[in-house]
Formats: structure tokens, sequence, C-alpha cells
């Protein structure tokens, strides 16, 4: 069993937790994440992990309530505890000193992020990071991002704070204005990641992504996360979470994760049935 | 025996084992045998003529003194024959249900010479569950602590067996294990009705009891790496990971929603219960129209799966003939008595999908078998012009599969093979790395549970050696 330790809402629906994993924390680096299961009948879902405090014993997840798991995981609270939690797992991403890192962050992507964009830093990088969000009430991580980073840029898709439109509108300026770019880190929605790496493919500015595919196992033996990089079949688990944004097959991502749609609303519709029917946007 | 005892002996008929009518199992995940009651294993231990030199004992990969404890059931002592069995075998329980006893054991009984050899893996599950549902499974006495520690990689048939053999001659045994719970393939791989869950937990429970610690969650590698355990106390290390990565066909359409590899499918409904969706949150396609493409035990298990989620049709493509499926003969028999069906000489040539990304259709070509390749069976051929459509919305690979990197990825100075899988010797279960032994898939590549055990017998007869000699 795992504890948490702390939760906080950070936006509608989305909530930062500390979970007690000693190990975790002591080993997990940037880029890696955890699988969770939150009770004897749940499902195993992937998380990233953003944070960990090796002397608390405890990593850092942020989630949005999605369906019914994470609608599981969002109703618990501090000193609940979470049935299991394996990590860390993936490749950590590749860092290194690479002159201006540009660090995207769309809507709940910006955990992710947020890690890569600390060590980025921590290697000697000058840190740009722009972040988004639908609208300001759903933006994340502002703050801490801020910190992580030389230079922060927001956007909010209704112009509600900061620039009005979306990430790679701020990130195609850059480019414009010949900034010399050593590499950009695009973790959000699918759409978002495939529209950083459509915008930087044409300068062939060395882009990765972060994939969140379906997992089962997360440890490279079910296969539920292969996608298609470079023309060949990776396990996201085991070969990724992070690959080259401009080899990833965007669609077929997209079209996978919505194996289970007519599952999921099932499940989420029974659970907001018998949990008397709570409100979800 | 005097011989005409042996004759006697010799005219009783093969007891068969009363089983679940088809009918009614594909409606449910029961187990599909009920297993011999008192009498017909009685009656059928009797058929047994206690040879002197008994083959069966060495057709076995772990041993079994099979003759003793097949005596010990004929004079009715059924909890003796349990714990004769569990001399020599930690999971009798599960061995009983799926050793392909036809290829060991049985196939070397002398009474299968002139009729049908005796029913040792039915007489086996027999003494165990008699065991255990009798609530009287006895815990063989531990002796003192030796002082030394071994850290086994995943809790699997290979993993189980050296933790249980360490820990009865004094070793503290740690096991971590990767998922949520302790049994690796017998747990997430062979279903519910072939090998019931609750019977994996019980053989765990057992090892538990004889004071095995198993650690779940723990990826070894991520967490600690193989050198920190060997750092931190720990003697030994045995790595059991298992089956690794699925290996696909890399045909067009491979990746459309309802292909699955059968590892992600036999996880879903076995380990995360999909069966029981939405009571349990993980889902599964439930295709109309399931394909299955492979041969093996694998890929019957997925099929017989499939068979029990309401489908209208279930076919098994194998790109061979009858002869070389290399599916055990019981489960081929009763997937078709449950419905299935054979598509021989049949392979797979790319997924069709619709707009969605959903699977709709399988193109396949016909093969003839040609001349007799490396494995000396006859390799089949494509005939051209062949090809045709079938429909299916869902489509299970179970063409085996590759090695997990995760082991020698973090702990580069185990040697592995160019496919990936861990170098041993066969007799010691010893890798390059002093201190480090393997078997099971790990090594294999894709085997059967009793082998996985044999290997973890002999590593643990070997750890046992270093850890008392220290020498490697």
């Amino acid at each position: 069993m795992f504890e948490i330790t702390e939760k906080k809402e950070l936006a509608h629906t989305v909530y930062q937790f500390k979970i007690k994993a000693p190990l975790i924390a002591k080993k997990r680096k940037a880029g890696q994440f955890v699988v969770l299961r939150m009770n004897e009948h749940g499902e195993r879902i992937p998380l990233t992990i953003v944070d960990s405090d090796e002397k608390e014993g405890t990593i850092t997840i942020i989630m949005q309530e999605v369906g019914k798991s994470t609608a599981i995981l969002g109703d618990m609270v501090t000193g609940d505890s979470i049935l299991d939690v394996v990590g860390p797992l993936g490749k950590p991403t590749h860092i290194e000193n690479f002159g201006i890192a540009v660090c995207v962050g769309g809507g709940i992507g910006t955990a992710p992020v947020l890690p890569i964009a600390k060590a980025l830093k921590a290697a000697g990088n000058k840190v740009i990071s722009i972040i988004g969000a639908r609208t300001k009430s759903l933006l994340i991580l502002e703050d801490e991002m801020k910190q992580a980073s030389d230079e922060l840029y927001i956007t909010t898709d209704d112009g509600s704070y900061g620039h009005h439109g979306f990430v790679t509108q701020v990130l195609q300026n850059f480019i414009d204005e010949g900034m010399k770019i050593g590499v950009v880190v695009g973790i959000g929605p699918v759409p978002m990641m495939r529209a950083v790496s459509n915008t930087t493919k044409p300068y062939n500015i060395h882009t990765m992504v972060s994939l969140n595919p379906i997992m089962v196992d997360g440890t490279g033996m079910c296969g539920a996360c292969r996608v298609t990089v470079g023309g060949k079949n990776q396990f996201v688990c085991v070969d990724g979470p992070e690959f080259n944004g401009h080899e990833v097959n965007f669609e077929e991502l997209v079209l996978r994760n919505r194996s289970y749609m007519k599952e999921e609303k099932l499940a989420m519709e029974e659970f907001t049935y018998h949990e008397g029917a709570k409100c979800y946007e | 025996m005097d011989p005409n005892e042996t004759k006697e002996r010799m005219k009783i008929p093969r007891q068969s084992m009363p089983e679940q009518h088809p009918h009614e199992r594909i409606k449910n995940f029961f187990e599909v045998p009920y297993g011999y009651t008192a009498e017909q294993a009685m009656e059928e231990a009797k058929r047994c003529i206690q040879c002197k030199k008994p083959l069966c004992v060495g057709g076995c990969p772990v041993n079994i003194d099979i003759p003793w404890f097949i005596r010990l059931i004929a004079e009715g002592k059924f909890l003796e024959a349990a714990h004769k069995i569990k001399e020599t075998n930690g999971l009798p329980a599960v061995c009983g249900r799926v050793c392909p006893q036809e290829d060991q054991c049985e196939k070397v009984c002398i009474i299968g010479k002139k009729g049908e050899s005796v029913s040792i893996g039915r007489l086996e599950r027999f003494a165990a569950d008699y065991e255990r549902e009798h609530g009287e499974v006895t815990v063989p006495e531990i002796p003192k602590w030796t002082g030394k520690k071994v850290a086994v990689v995943g809790a699997g048939p290979a993993g189980l067996t050296v933790a249980g053999d360490l820990v009865k001659k004094g070793h503290k045994v740690t096991v971590f294990e990767a998922l949520h719970t302790a049994g690796g393939v017998l747990m997430y791989g062979i279903p519910e009705f072939r090998l019931p869950k609750r019977i994996v937990q019980s053989e765990v429970e057992y090892l538990k009891r004889m004071g095995v610690e198993i650690v779940l969650n723990a990826v070894v590698g991520k967490l600690e790496t193989i050198d920190e355990l060997l750092a931190n106390g720990y003697g030994a290390v045995f790595v059991g990971s298992g089956a690794g990565l699925p290996n696909f066909m890399n045909i067009p359409g491979e990746n459309f929603s309802g292909v699955y590899s059968a590892n992600e499918y036999l996880t879903r409904v076995n380990l995360m219960k999909a069966y029981q969706f939405p009571e349990f949150d993980t889902p599964i396609i439930r295709g109309k129209k399931v394909v299955v493409i492979g041969g093996g035990n694998t890929a019957m298990d997925s099929a017989r799966t499939a068979l029990r989620l309401c489908p209208e049709e279930v076919t098994i493509v194998y790109r061979r003939s009858r002869e070389e499926l290399p599916a055990r003969a019981e489960e081929v028999h009763h997937g078709e008595e449950e419905g299935l069906k054979f598509q021989l000489l049949t392979n797979p040539k790319r997924f069709i999908g619709d707009q969605d990304g959903r699977l709709k259709a399988v193109e396949v070509v016909k093969m003839e078998l040609g001349e007799p390749d490396e494995s000396g069976r006859r390799r089949p051929v494509e005939v051209k012009g062949s090809e045709y459509l079938i429909d299916a919305d869902v489509a299970i690979v179970a063409i085996g599969n590759g090695a997990n990197p995760l082991i020698p990825q973090t702990t580069p100075d185990i040697k592995v093979n160019k496919w990936g899988n861990i170098t041993v010797n066969p007799d010691t279960g010893r890798t390059s790395k002093q201190g480090v032994f393997s078997g099971g898939d790990i090594v294999r590549g894709g085997a059967t549970v009793i082998l996985a055990m044999g290997d973890g017998r002999r590593a643990a007869d070997s750890i046992h050696e270093y850890l008392t000699t220290g020498v490697w």
C-alpha cells in the first residue's frame, strides 16, 4: 500500500498527489513514470513522476480526471492509500547541454515537462518554456515552471491569460526570430505534440515528445503500448516513453488511444451512477 | 510384484476424468475437468505396476518419485502421497494441470507401450488437491538460517521453485515481482478454466509459510540493480524474469485496434479480470469474429478464452498442418469440443481496418509444405494467388516472445545471445556474472512451466553449492 501524504487541487479536476514510495523516490530520473492500480478491481494506469523528495521518501504525480480510474484517484484524499505503485518505469530523458532548450507543455502535459525542464536547466541549458491551456483556470504549474526556466511564455486558447492562441505559435515566433534552438521537448495531448513536431520538422530541430498510450503491465511484457516510430514498432514502456517527434506516427496513436472509448464511457456511467451522479465536464 | 498381480493391474482401464460439458463451459471460466474422485484415483493408481527401474521418473523434469506417490494413492494414503510429491515439486497442483505429461513421464510409462499409460498428471493433481481441500497443508521443518540471503527476480514457476528449494536448505530468500500479484505466467497467462487462480495463490501462500519473502511491484533493474542486490547482502541472485516482448509479424495493419498480442489479451482477461468488466475496470474488446494466429498452447489458451467471451466464431490460423501443431493434443481437443475452428496451412498477409482504425478483416494466404527446414519440420511456402479475406474484429497474435531487455540493459556484464536471452550453463544455471543464475523463459525464450521449474531446481542446487563453498 502506498500512502498519499499530500493532495492539492491545481485546476478543475486536476490534482497533485505526493505518494509515499521511498525506493522509487530514490531511483527515479526525469522522464520516468509509474504504473498505479487504485484498488483490487482497478486498472493499471501509467502516470509520469513529476518530482520526488528522497528525504521524505515521496514521489509527486499530477493527474486529471478523464475516466473511471482517474476519477477514483481524484476522489482519494491525504491519508488514503493506493494499492499498487510500480516504478520507476521507462527510460530516463536523455539530458545534455543542448544550448537552448525549449520546453513546451500543453494542458496536463506541463506536469511531465517540469522535471525535464529542471534537469535540462541543471545540465546548463538555457531553458525557455511555453505552457498552454484551453483557458486560464486550467493552467497548471505556472510558478514551478517559472522557477525551472530562464524564460516562461504562457498561452491560452481563449485568450483569457497570456498569449491568445496555441503554444506552437510562440514556438514558430522563436524560430522566425532566428533563435538557435538545441532541443524542443513537447508534451501534451497528442494533437499538440503532433503540432509541435510539425512546427520544428521543416527546420530539422531535434524534438522529443513523451507518449502516454494505453498500457497494461508497463514492463515490456504485453505490447499494448506499441507505437510506430520511424516505421518500426516500439514499446513505449521499455523503448520510451520519449521519442523523436518527427518519427512518431501520431495518427495511429490517436486511433489506438480510442480503442476502448465505448467501454470507458460505460465504466464511467456505472461509476457516476453508483457514486451518486457526480458532475463531470 | 508377482506376475499375476501385474497382469490383473494391466487389465484395469484408464480412468477418465469427468469434465464440464462443452456447451456449459463456454459460458463460464470455471475449470473444465473436475478431477478424480478418491475411488477413481485409487483405481487409476492400481494401474501402475511399480516398475523396479521406473522410466517415468527420468521423464519428469523435476524427477518426482512417481511410483512411490502412486503407490501411496493406491493405498489410500492421499496426504502422504502429496508430501512425497512435494519433496521434489513445490507446485504439484499446478503441474498436475498444466504439464505436458504426454511428452514427459506418461510418454515413457511402460503401460503405455501396450495400452494407455498411467494418468500420472491426473494423480498428481488429485493428491495436491486433496491436501489443499482437506486443509492439511503441512509445512516442512526449516533448518536453522545459514546466514545467507538469496534474491530471486520474478515470482513465476522458475523463481518460485528456486525460492522453495533454497528456504528448505536454510537460506533466506526474497522474491522480487514486477506485477501486483505473484505467480508470473500462472497468473497472467494460463486461463482460469485451465488453472484456477486460487490454486496458484495457495501454492504461493505455502511458500510464504515456509518463510519465503515476496516483494510485489518491484522491478529489479529499475529499483535496485542486480549489482546493488549483490552489494546489499544477497549472496546470489536468480533471474527468472520470464517471457519478454511479444513477437509480432511485422505485416501491415498490425497496430489496428483489436489486434492483440496473446500476452496482452491473456493478461487483460486473467490477471486483470477483464471478463468481469465492468465489475473489474480493465476492458477487453469482445470480438464477434476472432482470429488467433499461431498453433501453440498460448494460441489455444487465447482461442479458448475468446470462446468464453460470447463470440460468433473463433478461428485458429496456423501456417503448417495439423501434425505440426505444437499445442498439446488435449488442448486442441478441448478447443474443438468448444467450437474452435481451424484454418490450417494458412498465413496472415495483412490486417485490414476501418476509418476508425478498428480491425475488420485479416487477409490470409494458403500455404503448402515444402522441404524440411532446420527444425526438421517441412517449411510452409505460400501458394501464389491464393489470398482471401477472413472477417475479424479481434485478432490475437500468438507467435512467441522475444526477451525482456530490462535486466541485460541494467546489468551489462550478464551475457545474452543474439535474441537477448540470457546464456547459462544448462547444468547449473550459472550466467557469465559471478553469483548470478538464471532459468525459465528469459533463458529458453518460451518453453513450459515444468521446464522453467526444472531450471529452478538445478539452479537452486547450484546456488546452494556456491553459497556453501564460495567457489564459482
